[in-house]
């Protein structure tokens, strides 16, 4: 405990750090999950290839991952570009599934409707079926959260300031408690942005509450 | 505005033909009745009027204009659309669901509003329920909005296609009623879907019988076809040559009559004998 008063600077420093490599990652994996699940659903016989194809990227070793990148990126190993791209595609891995599956659930007799009220497709798609699927979306950006905020971690081997040093240092000198603070503070991140989407959720989509059909 | 059908065929891509060879004239400012049994073409049909649907051959006139030569969604927007199960967007409240095509069309929200509050009261709903979810509405209300937001930009045509099919039989008659009131005022070109004989009569100035493939049966006012149904098919299909529909009436004990159907089956009283009755009116 007093060694996580003494240290709460220090410790401030790398919660803010780690979450200027995991919200950049969050928010892009997002945003490009969008038009790739949204093309995978329009060319039908593509969606599986797709969809499976950008899940397996979660199969790839984070470690190697972060390491291989700079060589394609032309970045430093501890640029923090290098960690939110290797983030963003782990995001993606877990963030097209979930965002194809959610534009695909929006009823079809609501469809119909819009179409024959007089919405035009792009209309259509921002006013109605992007709306529609958004209690879906944030259940997967959700799980985007909270593995983005655990993976970043995993950057701090590297070197990459985050949450993750409290525990690589605290390993290398043999302090328990900085180890303690890291597992600590990284749950009450995850903790802590989730209770803000699931608040964000409610904010903006108010009809979705109390269940619906 | 009068709708022209003229040797409309449709033929699916998966080679099912829908509708073939199907000519109709729906004149204007009547409500015209589409009766047939599931499968027969009845929405292919009413989704060609505004090119949800674009026939396969033959074309649809609206007014002497070919609707294949209209943007498909100008045309949805002036033409007014109300189905089953409401198609209400459940992330609209009430009032904006019923305020959509107009908001299309570029009104102003108050404007748009506005009108979408004298719809409410028009189609009988409480204002009060305005700031409601669809969900939160019963299927009755929200048939109701549906019918609103069918009517919200004033279109001369309105396209129905089995709009009261998923409420309960009371509330249907009800929203026939309604229907029908708003009709008297309006006066609108309707296209009405439905496979229930009683509101075709109910509702049709004409009424199409149709088979598969949207074959014509019969066309005429309900009071040809009850009266003089064309052939076997359309007699069978409205019942008129099963005992439904053949009644006979006995006295009762306490005075009065009981009618029957021809199965025996009690369908209601009347106080006084028909013939009686007429030299009373
Ligand atoms: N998109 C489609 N692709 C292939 N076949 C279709 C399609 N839509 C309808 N059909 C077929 O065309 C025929 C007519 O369908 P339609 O929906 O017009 O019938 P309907 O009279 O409205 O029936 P219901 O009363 O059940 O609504 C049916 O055999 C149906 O299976
Ligand atoms: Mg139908």
């Amino acid at each position: 405990m007093e060694w996580i008063l003494n240290n709460l600077p220090r410790i401030t420093d790398l919660t803010l750090a780690h979450l200027l490599l995991a919200l950049p990652a969050v928010a892009s994996a997002f945003l490009i999950a969008l038009p790739i699940a949204w093309a995978a659903n329009r060319v039908r016989p593509l969606r599986e290839v797709v969809v499976s194809g950008t899940g397996l990227l979660y199969a790839i070793p984070s470690l190697p991952l972060f390491i291989v990148l700079p060589i394609i990126l032309g970045t430093g190993v501890r640029d923090t570009f290098n960690v939110i791209v290797a983030l963003t595609i782990f995001g993606l891995a877990l963030m097209v599934r979930s965002a194809a599956d959610a534009l695909d659930s929006v009823d079809s007799g609501v469809r119909l409707a819009s179409t024959a009220v007089g919405y035009s497709p792009a209309k259509r798609f921002f006013s109605v079926e992007l709306p529609l699927a958004g209690p879906a979306l944030l259940a997967g950006l959700r799980v985007v959260s909270v593995s983005t905020i655990s993976l970043v971690s995993v950057s701090a081997v590297l070197g990459v300031q985050s949450l993750g040093s409290l525990f690589t240092d605290g390993f290398e000198r043999g302090i328990v408690p900085s180890i303690a603070a890291g597992i600590l503070m990284t749950a009450l991140l995850a903790l802590l942005l989730d209770v803000l989407l699931i608040a964000a959720g409610r904010v903006i989509m108010p009809w979705a509450r109390g269940g619906g059909r | 505005m009068a709708i022209d059908f003229q040797n409309v065929t449709k033929t699916y891509p998966d080679g099912t033909v829908a509708v073939d060879d199907f000519s109709l004239h729906v004149p204007s400012h009547t409500c015209t009745v589409l009766l047939g049994s599931s499968g027969c073409g009845k929405s292919t049909l009413i989704r060609m009027v505004n090119r949800m649907v674009d026939p396969s051959s033959g074309s649809i006139l609206i007014d002497d204009a070919d609707v294949a030569t209209t943007e498909p969604v100008a045309l949805r927007r002036r033409i007014g659309y109300v189905m089953q199960d409401s198609g209400l967007l459940p992330h609209r409240r009430v009032i904006d669901n019923i305020a959509t095509v107009p908001r299309l069309n570029g009104e102003s929200k108050a404007d748009a509003h506005r009108r979408a509050h004298e719809l409410m009261d028009i189609v009988g709903l409480d204002s009060a329920l305005a700031r409601r979810y669809p969900k939160q509405l019963s299927g009755g209300q929200q048939q109701r909005v549906g019918v609103a937001r069918g009517l919200a930009a004033d279109p001369n045509i309105l396209l129905m296609d089995e709009p009261f099919g998923a409420v309960d039989p009371l509330v249907r008659v009800e929203l026939q009623r309604e229907l029908q009131r708003i009709q008297t005022d309006l006066r609108k070109t309707i296209i009405f879907v439905t496979h229930d004989i009683d509101e075709a009569l109910t509702l049709g100035d004409q009424i199409v019988v149709l088979k598969k493939g949207g074959e014509v049966a019969q066309i005429g006012t309900p009071e040809n076809i009850v009266e003089a149904p064309a052939n076997d098919f359309v007699a069978q299909f409205l019942g008129l040559d099963s005992a439904r529909r053949s009644l006979s009436a006995a006295p009762r004990e306490g005075g009065g009559w009981l009618v029957s159907d021809g199965r025996g089956r009690p369908l209601g009283v009347v106080n006084a004998a028909p013939d009686q009755r007429s030299e009373t009116d």
